[in-house]
Parts: structure tokens; C-alpha cells; sequence
């Protein structure tokens, strides 16, 4: 066995990265000890920011990536996954994130754009995981190398709708897919702005080529079971964990919702006793400008 | 196929085309199931996840029973972590304890670190493509385990009496000859 002949980075790797997060949750942690909670608490991997949605929300002005010491310390105290967040369309933040040694990035419209066109993510060894609102958007992220998926939702509301509406759009389309004729796929991959060689795996597979989790408002029990029902792999909770009344508590009993979703009575037991999950916010009362789902194409 | 988190649905596709129709794989994420099966797979995923679910569900005590009482018993990546009988510098979890190896956890680093490799396998008449995804190496090991395949000193391939350890992937890649030695197992 010769060391010359590994490689690495290869679609199969990060590919394979995505899945092994399966049936798992990721949080959003801002600090290495509540990376520590989530840990602990049985997340499959952080996701390392300077602020969790809700206060980027708060805070207005250019939300940008993450000062590296920050995603370093969280690094250096879980042993499980980190993941950072880019500005969609910022590749030299990702270069950064690579060569930091995160896990996984994600191109993210939490963060201010940069530009109209996404980062070409096949150009890095790492995989990279964006966010979704229906299929096309979902296959053309993949087309550029995303290895993961995950529906936009409306992050930092706490309101999981915008999440739901997105997952029930993707997998809609899936299944809309099916017994349709070559003739009639290359229809739907024009009208959707998609590869077709991608649309008709999801035809074919009746799902999407690569891991599809639910993110962007999850702040329950019941809401990671609602997106799991749904067809979700896996579920991202960002705010809703450290904005919650008992963080702990909260972070275990989601870990534990996503494990046992189709299962109601289990389900009372582990939303039982949880304090107060986060305030949140209606989304459908956002002003236009305050909607971060529409970033991105 | 120990099924609280992980790479579950592509462990049960390669072991079902293992099996050809003899048999089939159930998913488990809950007690009373695993002592009537006659194989037990521990897929990969993130091992501290999936020890905090066997010790919370019964499902990791059902295992040890079951592996000492012979039934064979798979487990790769995350898997292989938690079966082993110590984890290096690691104080989140204990092992299983069913497979006399010493493990360290992200042995090769970060996910940037992952790599394929092309590995030689006794008992295999051509390389095996092995896939490995921030994953253990097997430093030590009893006389007993047998070492099928290795990378410079470090083994990621081990086989006890009843117990098979592979810190890669099986079941990302078509390539089912490990899925044949379990069932030979059987």
C-alpha cells in the first residue's frame, strides 16, 4: 500500500461525507462551549458563526463569514464535524474555510451575497451543502458540486412554514417526475432551469442525487418529526437551540425527535418539560427586505 | 442494521444485494429486535451520536449479548469505534468492548483528509477500493483479531472470532467481497 496512490476529495468522498450525517442534527453554535452542548447533547456536527440567525437578523448591516479563531477554538473542542458558512458566490471565504480544516462549508443566504453566481464547488477538496427552495434550485446547486441540500426555510424566525413549503415543494416535483417519458423530462429540466441527466436520476431514484435536509426555523420536537415525515435525511436547527430557554434540554430532545419522528408517544415524552422553545417570528410578516430565502437563484 | 444514524439505507441496499433473496435486513432503532436476528451491521455515522443511542434505547446491551453469545457481528467506520475495546484519549463514550482492537477516532484528520485507496486484502485475488471518510485507524490489536488488511502499520481491516471491523465504507462502493465474508459468517 503505497501512500502516493490515496486521493482525495473525490465526489464519492464528499459525497460520502453527506450521508454518514444522515438521521442526524447540526447546530448552530457561536462558542466552544456551547459546541461542547451540542456535542454532548448527541448533534452530528456544529456549524460554527459569529451569530446565530436570529441575531444576524437583529444586528442588520453585511453578515459575512465567521473570524476564524472562533471556528478554530470550536475545532479544537468537539471531536464531531465543524461546518462554517460562506456569503453565496464567495469563493476566497471558502479557500479560507478549506484551508481553516472545516469539515464542510455552507454556501449560505444567511450571509450578505456577493454575487449572482454560486461558488463552483467542485473546485474543492471539501464538500459543500446549500440551501433550496424546489427542485431546480436544488439540482442546479448540485450541478456546481454541492453534495448536500438543504431547504432554505426562513432562517432565524423560528417559524418552520417556510421550511415545510420548501421540502413539500421539492419532493412534489420528485414524485410529479415520475412515469414521465425522456421527451417530457428534458421539458421539465428546461422549465426548471436544471441538468436533465440530474432530473432524471431524481425520476428514476424518486429523490433527490444527493442527502436532502430540512433547515431554516426548526425549534421543536415536533417540527424536526414534521420535516423528517416529510422526507428530510437529517434537519439543521440554528437558532433554535441556544435561543431556547434551556438549551440542553432542547438540543437532546430534538436529537431525540429526529430519532424517533414517526413515533407519537415517544414524541410526548421527549416535548415534555422543555422550557420555552425560542420567540421567534411570523414569517409571513416579514417586509420584503427582511426575506433572506430569495437570495440566491 | 443498527439504524439510529448514518449511512443506513445504503447498508441495507449492498447487504440485500448480498443476500440475493436469502435473507433480509431489518432496521433497528429500538430494544427487542436484534436478539432475533441472526447478524447484527454497525454502519458508520458519528460514533459519539450513535453510542449515546444504543446506551439510551438497550439497543447497545442487546448487541453485547448478542456478540458474546457468537452471532456475528459487522461494524464499519463509526461502527468499528464503537464496538472496539478502547478508544485512544476519548472520554465521551465507552466502547462496546466486543472486538479486542485499540481505536483512534479521525485517525487521518479532517474531512479534507479523506481519501480513497486501492487496498490489499488477504484472502482477495485483486485490490479492494476502500472509501474512507474521517475515519478510525486500528493501532493495536490482540492475537487474536486477525489483521486482513492494512495501511503502512496501522490495520483497517480485523476479523475476531465472530466479529469483523473495517474502518471504511463497504457499502459506498459496489464491491461486496466484505458483505460475503459476513454472510459467510452466518
Amino acid at each position: 500500500m503505497q501512500l502516493e496512490e490515496l486521493r482525495f476529495g473525490t465526489e464519492l468522498l464528499k459525497r460520502g461525507f453527506a450521508k454518514m450525517q444522515k438521521g442526524g442534527v447540526i447546530m448552530d453554535v457561536t462558542t466552544s462551549e456551547q459546541a461542547v452542548i451540542a456535542e454532548e447533547a448527541g448533534a452530528v456536527a456544529v456549524m460554527a458563526l459569529q451569530a446565530v440567525p436570529a441575531d444576524i437578523r437583529k444586528m442588520g448591516g453585511v453578515a459575512r463569514m465567521a473570524d476564524p479563531m472562533i471556528i478554530m477554538e470550536i475545532i479544537d473542542s468537539v471531536s464531531i464535524p465543524v461546518m462554517a458558512k460562506v456569503r453565496i458566490g464567495h469563493f476566497a471565504e471558502a479557500q479560507i474555510l478549506e484551508a481553516i480544516g472545516v469539515d464542510m462549508i455552507d454556501e449560505s443566504e444567511v450571509l450578505t451575497p456577493v454575487d449572482e453566481f454560486h461558488v463552483d464547488k467542485s473546485k474543492f477538496k471539501i464538500p459543500f451543502v446549500c440551501g433550496a427552495r424546489n427542485l431546480g434550485e436544488a439540482l442546479r446547486r448540485t450541478k456546481e458540486g454541492a453534495a448536500m441540500i438543504r431547504t432554505k426555510g426562513e432562517a432565524g424566525t423560528g417559524d418552520v412554514r417556510e421550511a415545510v413549503r420548501h421540502m413539500r415543494m421539492i419532493m412534489g416535483q420528485i414524485r410529479s417526475l415520475k412515469g414521465m417519458t425522456d421527451e417530457e423530462l428534458t421539458k421539465v429540466a428546461r422549465e426548471i432551469e436544471a441538468d436533465y441527466e440530474l432530473v432524471l436520476e431524481c425520476r428514476d431514484m424518486q429523490r433527490l442525487p444527493v442527502v436532502n435536509f430540512a433547515a431554516g426555523g426548526i425549534a421543536t420536537p415536533a417540527d424536526a418529526s414534521l420535516m423528517m415525515q416529510m422526507g428530510a435525511d437529517g434537519v439543521f436547527v440554528g437558532s433554535g437551540i441556544f435561543k431556547s430557554q434551556k438549551p440542553e434540554l432542547m438540543a437532546s430532545a430534538i436529537v431525540e425527535a429526529v430519532n424517533n419522528y414517526d413515533n407519537p408517544e415517544k414524541l410526548v415524552e421527549i416535548s415534555t418539560g422543555l422550557g420555552d422553545p425560542m420567540k421567534g417570528i411570523d414569517a409571513g410578516t416579514l417586509q420584503e427586505g427582511e426575506i433572506l430565502q430569495t437570495r440566491g437563484w | 442494521m443498527v439504524a439510529f444514524q448514518g449511512d443506513v439505507s445504503e447498508h441495507v441496499l449492498a447487504m440485500e444485494r448480498a443476500l440475493g433473496g436469502g435473507g433480509s435486513a431489518v432496521e433497528v432503532r429500538r430494544a427487542g429486535i436484534v436478539p432475533r436476528c441472526n447478524g447484527i451491521v454497525l454502519p458508520g455515522g458519528e460514533s459519539t451520536t450513535i453510542a449515546k443511542h444504543l446506551a439510551r434505547t438497550g439497543v447497545g446491551d442487546e448487541i453485547r449479548a448478542a456478540a458474546r453469545s457468537g452471532v456475528p457481528l459487522m461494524a464499519t467506520c463509526a461502527g468499528l469505534i464503537v464496538i472496539s475495546q478502547e478508544i485512544v484519549e476519548e472520554t465521551r463514550f465507552l466502547p462496546l468492548g466486543l472486538l479486542d482492537v485499540r481505536v483512534v477516532r479521525n485517525a487521518f484528520g479532517s474531512q479534507s483528509e479523506s481519501f480513497e485507496a486501492n487496498l490489499q486484502v488477504e484472502g482477495f485475488n485483486s485490490p479492494y477500493r476502500a472509501v474512507f471518510i474521517r475515519a478510525p485507524a486500528i493501532v493495536g490489536w490482540d492475537a487474536e483479531v486477525d489483521v486482513l488488511s492494512r495501511i503502512e502499520e496501522i490495520a483497517v481491516a480485523v476479523r475476531g472470532e465472530n466479529v469483523m471491523g473495517l474502518a471504511f465504507h463497504p457499502e459506498l462502493t459496489g464491491d461486496l467481497r466484505f458483505h460475503e465474508i459476513f454472510l459467510d459468517m452466518i
